[in-house]
């Protein structure tokens, strides 16, 4: 009997990749799926059970399934992929100095002159003078 | 608007991909972000000084009002926090 490819790994697999990659380009873009990436992780538990599945058969009914070689490997490197995934938007992100430095509600706000993306000087003062009130956005750019 | 260390030009692709209409300055030696105390020293991928993420709203006497301090670059303020402040001004 011919053994049939396991897809349940496949698909899984995939979906674990999905949930690596989307995070940036898709759902890092809005806060409600960003500041708790649940979405990605959903995808992950997904991806996890699909291999899971796939695992099992492979292992249980090796004479219809296939992959038990390349569904171990595909298992550990979605593990290492999870770890990864964990460890940059709980510990990586988090790599910035304190806000104990920096200018508190009720001081003064220092006046500056800089170039806009025209070149064009820029000060505070007359940002300030033409609104109600300015909103200071700092990135962190991409250097 | 917006602040980081990047060239007026970086901030134009910036700007023009994401489609801020906002003005974005360029402080490249971070002396404006060093000011307002939000410096991350050498954290840049070659080691340059750059702005830790922060936001801070100034009223028309030139006082802050209302800030967030986050302590993770991935969650930045929510627009409506913001427009909230600007409100109770």
């Amino acid at each position: 009997m011919k053994r049939s490819r396991n897809v349940f790994i496949w698909v899984g697999f995939a979906i674990v990749l999905v949930a690596l990659v989307s995070y940036i380009p898709l759902f890092a873009v809005f806060p409600a799926t960003r500041d708790i990436p649940w979405a990605n992780y959903l995808l992950f538990l997904i991806g996890g059970a699909l291999l899971a599945v796939g695992i099992r058969r492979a292992f249980r009914d090796p004479g219809r399934y296939r992959g038990r070689l390349s569904g171990s490997i595909l298992t550990v490197i979605s593990v290492l992929l999870f770890a990864f995934f964990v460890v940059s938007v709980t510990y990586f992100s988090r790599q910035i100095p304190g806000a104990g430095s920096a200018l508190g509600v009720g001081h003064r706000a220092p006046a500056f002159t800089l170039l806009d993306t025209a070149g064009k000087q820029v000060s505070s003062a007359d940002l300030l003078n033409n609104h109600r009130a300015l909103v200071l956005i700092f990135y962190r750019g991409y250097w | 608007m917006g602040i980081s260390v990047d060239s007026p030009a970086e901030s134009q692709k910036l700007c023009q991909s994401r489609g801020y209409t906002f003005p974005f300055l360029s402080d490249p030696k971070a002396d404006t972000i060093r000011q307002y105390g939000v410096l991350h020293p050498r954290g840049g991928e070659a080691g340059q000084d750059i702005a830790r993420p922060a936001e801070f709203l100034v009223d028309a006497t030139g006082t802050i009002r209302w800030e967030n301090l986050t302590d993770d670059i991935r969650v930045r303020a929510r627009p409506e926090s913001a427009l909230q402040a600007i409100d109770r001004l």
